[in-house]
């Protein structure tokens, strides 16, 4: 049980968390891990808050975690990382998107997009905070901001054994190869600050 | 070399592995993946059909006349193909016969959570639950060879954990199986009384000989570690209760779990201090196991609501609790899901949420979302296309009990294909005054744009007679039929005027525009202007009244500082709804101003 990580990736539907996660899979099988990786699809994908989970290690049995499980979570958005923060273990650490993308009752006006979160966050857990959407705008290309947080990603994890590159290079559609080669590194970057 | 495949990718492997020849399915999260995977392989023939029966029954035809055949549909899918299921249960297979079950526990993209697992029993056919991918391709395998020396129909069960996560399988080459060629066998193949009456005992005589093989079944495995704990598990739960018992417990796992290896259980029973049993949803093996006078633990610590998971099991056996990071609730409001920007219904829920008096029937689609705030134009809904009849049943008891209020019911057009028909074949036949509206948006949205009878094309993305939605409504004796761009807010409204206006028959409109997500075909390029050029707020003429967010567009933004709607760029697609709304023209298309 112990030697197996748990990464949970969280965000809004539509952001690209599921391709995060598949390059972050592929660099771990070939790695040697055994890997399982849980998605949902269907209706949360239109809008809704979204996770996707990896989970590596010798062996792997459950393909799911439950509360207090995770050893990272990567949030693609700033509330997402609170609503999902009761499944991070005690100790475990935070990658976060401070993008914030309104949800329908904040935009019809039931509710407030809420204030103050990253530093309620960093009360209770370690929290590598960046703009990933600005980020890969600034790069040419908002929708990367998840390659961004993939860079981030294996920083925080310290998986630099695995030639990330190439594996990017053979997933992602040709035309964007440079765009998420710059993303990926902007991200590593970024976490290391 | 390993692959990484999710439970549905291996089951499409382990068909063609198999040798299985014919696949049909209608499209059900979490089941949808299996068919597409299928469709890859040149070596099958696949097909959406229709529902769930329809494909159920094709399976069925393939199988008699001699080729391994194969359905898969989600849990309510078995629901509508139960009929044909349960007679074929009686009669012969003849190619090998297999389906898959795909149930939700936890409710994630399903209107119920039943278990269908009862099913089996219900049937008196076999099952297979597999736990990871490897196993779908292992168990899938052989179902065939069941299927084949028991002369069984043989459910695959499969929950949105196996079906949707990812795990290692090793691929092996496909053995092809000659076919049985047909030999006419009425005594076997024919649901009339009197062979019925005669298969009934066959049924009787195959489930005792199935028990014989649960009890050899590879799949039905001992291991033994410490002997305190003794699980009994199959699928999802086997994995959550290893993971969090590891050596701690000897496991029974199973994997052919109808009918269940009774004396497999008692001897393993006997060889542990306490026996669980960690099941979802319902006691199915725990009432079995009772009823065979073996104690067990069962419901009375593992819930029967909701999906499991490392933690539930936990809790349940080891009394151990554990809880994660704890975050003030004032971090997060609620982020349900919404219509996407550029959604073809959003004009049609928007105009239809103003009307006053009016009761309005949901149905199985992404429409589901249409009953949500600003747009709130839902009152109730039920399955796979029965907003028309519930419309129409509705309607009347209205009328009979006085009560002024009119009745309008949507589905898309795949939900129409599915068994909406027959839903607004009550409409014509019986007639109603309720007001049925397709919402034809040219592909089967939810379950992520699969082609149907409407589209033109088949599930290989090859031409296919196009069955227009407006002919077959016309056809079943609908007088009053109207269609409509749903994007055109005036034309729109003007619509539903007309059909309200219609006070002694029914009447029906079809919104037709495309998905906005969909891949467009060149007829939809042809019939259709999608120009995606985004909408901008012109910030001088803004006033702030928030209009357009009563649209619920999810591109839209509002500063509330400075009182000002703004609109995310890299999100509008132009479908110019909030643009229509607003009262002062502060909305163009990009570069028209």
């Amino acid at each position: 049980m112990s030697d197996v990580t748990s990464v949970l990736f969280v965000g809004v539907g539509g952001q690209g968390t599921i391709l995060a996660s598949k390059i972050l899979t592929i660099g771990l099988i070939e790695h040697g891990y055994d890997v399982k990786m849980s998605e949902v699809h269907g209706m949360s994908q239109r809008g809704g808050s979204v996770s996707t989970q990896v989970r590596f290690g010798k062996k792997v049995y459950s393909p799911i975690i439950g509360e207090g499980s995770a050893d990272i979570l990567v949030s693609f958005e700033e509330m997402e990382a609170a609503r999902y923060a009761r499944f991070l273990k005690k100790g475990g650490k935070m990658v976060v998107n401070t993008t914030q993308i309104p949800s329908l009752p904040v935009l019809s006006g039931a509710c407030q997009y809420p204030q103050g979160i990253i530093a309620e966050l960093k009360k209770h857990v370690p929290v590598r905070d960046l703009d990933a959407t600005k980020i890969a705008t600034d790069l040419g290309n908002p929708k990367s901001a998840n390659v961004v947080l993939l860079g981030a990603l294996i920083e925080a994890l310290g998986l630099h054994d695995i030639d990330w590159k190439s594996i990017i290079a053979k997933t992602v559609k040709p035309a964007f190869v440079d765009i998420n080669l710059k993303a990926f590194d902007a991200g590593m970057a970024a976490a290391r600050q | 070399m390993k692959k990484l495949l999710t439970g549905d990718e291996a089951i499409a492997r382990g068909l063609y592995e198999a040798g299985v020849s014919f696949a049909s399915a209608y499209p059900g999260t979490p089941s949808t993946e299996i068919l597409e995977n299928v469709a890859k392989y040149d070596d099958m023939y696949a097909e959406w059909a229709p529902n769930e029966k329809v494909a159920m029954e094709a399976a069925i035809g393939a199988s008699m006349s001699g080729v391994r055949s194969f359905a898969a549909m989600k849990m309510v899918g078995v629901n509508v193909a139960a009929d044909p299921l349960f007679t074929f249960a009686y009669l012969g297979i003849n190619g090998g016969f297999a389906f898959v079950s795909a149930d939700d526990p936890g409710m994630h993209s399903s209107q119920n959570e039943q278990d269908n697992r009862n099913y089996a029993k219900f049937a008196k056919i076999a099952m297979f639950e597999p736990s990871d991918s490897q196993e779908c391709i292992d168990m899938t395998k052989e179902a065939y060879k069941v299927s084949e020396t028991y002369g069984v129909p043989v459910m695959i069960r499969m929950t949105t954990r196996v079906c949707h996560s990812k795990s290692l399988v090793e691929e092996q080459d496909r053995q092809e199986v000659p076919p049985v060629l047909y030999q006419k066998q009425r005594e076997k193949m024919d649901a009339v009384p009197a062979i019925s009456k005669k298969r009934r005992y066959v049924v009787e005589e195959r489930e005792e000989k199935l028990k014989g093989y649960s009890e050899i079944c590879p799949f039905n495995e001992v291991e033994m570690h410490d002997t305190k704990i003794g699980i009994v598990a199959a699928g999802a739960a086997y994995m959550y209760a290893k993971e969090v018992l590891g050596d701690q417990a000897s496991y029974l796992k199973l994997g052919f779990t109808y009918p269940l290896p009774m004396q497999k259980i008692k001897a393993f029973a006997d060889k542990v201090d306490e026996l669980y049993v960690i099941e979802e949803l319902d006691p199915f093996m725990e009432e079995q196991i009772r009823q065979a006078g073996i104690p067990c633990h069962g419901k009375d610590v593992i819930p029967k609501i909701d999906e499991l998971n490392p933690n539930i099991v936990s809790a349940g056996v080891l009394k151990k609790e554990q809880h994660g990071v704890d975050v003030s609730d004032s971090c997060f409001v609620p982020r349900p899901p919404d219509l996407c920007a550029g959604c073809p219904h959003r004009g049609f829920f928007y105009e239809l949420g103003k009307r006053k008096d009016t009761v309005m029937i949901g149905d199985i689609g992404c429409y589901a979302l249409g009953g949500s705030a600003p747009l709130n134009a839902k009152d109730l809904a039920v399955c796979m296309g029965s907003a028309f009849s519930v419309a129409h049943g509705f309607s009347h008891g209205l009328q009979l009990s006085d009560q002024k209020k009119r009745v309008v019911a949507c589905m898309g057009d795949s939900t129409f294909f599915h068994t909406g028909i027959n839903s607004l074949t009550e409409v014509a036949y019986n007639g109603s005054n309720a007001i049925c509206v397709i919402l034809d948006n040219r592909i089967t949205g939810m379950t992520g744009h699969q082609d149907n009878p409407g589209t033109g094309y088949n599930i290989k993305g090859e031409p296919a007679t196009l069955i227009d939605v407006e002919t077959v409504v016309k056809a079943l004796g609908i007088k009053n039929v109207r269609t409509v761009n749903p994007l055109d807010l005036k034309a729109m409204k003007e619509t539903l005027d007309w059909a309200f206006a219609i006070e002694e028959e029914p009447s029906v409109i079809i919104t037709k525009w495309p998905c906005v997500l969909k891949k467009f075909s060149k007829e939809d390029k042809a019939q259709f202007n999608l120009d995606k050029t985004p909408c901008v707020v012109d910030r001088d003429t803004c006033i702030g009244c928030k209009k357009c967010l009563s649209t619920g567009c999810p591109a839209l933004r509002y500063d509330s500082e400075n009182k000002k709607s703004s609109i995310a760029q890299a999100d509008c697609v132009g479908c110019t709804v909030c643009m229509q709304v607003c009262p002062v023209q502060a909305i163009s298309r990009k570069g028209d101003k």
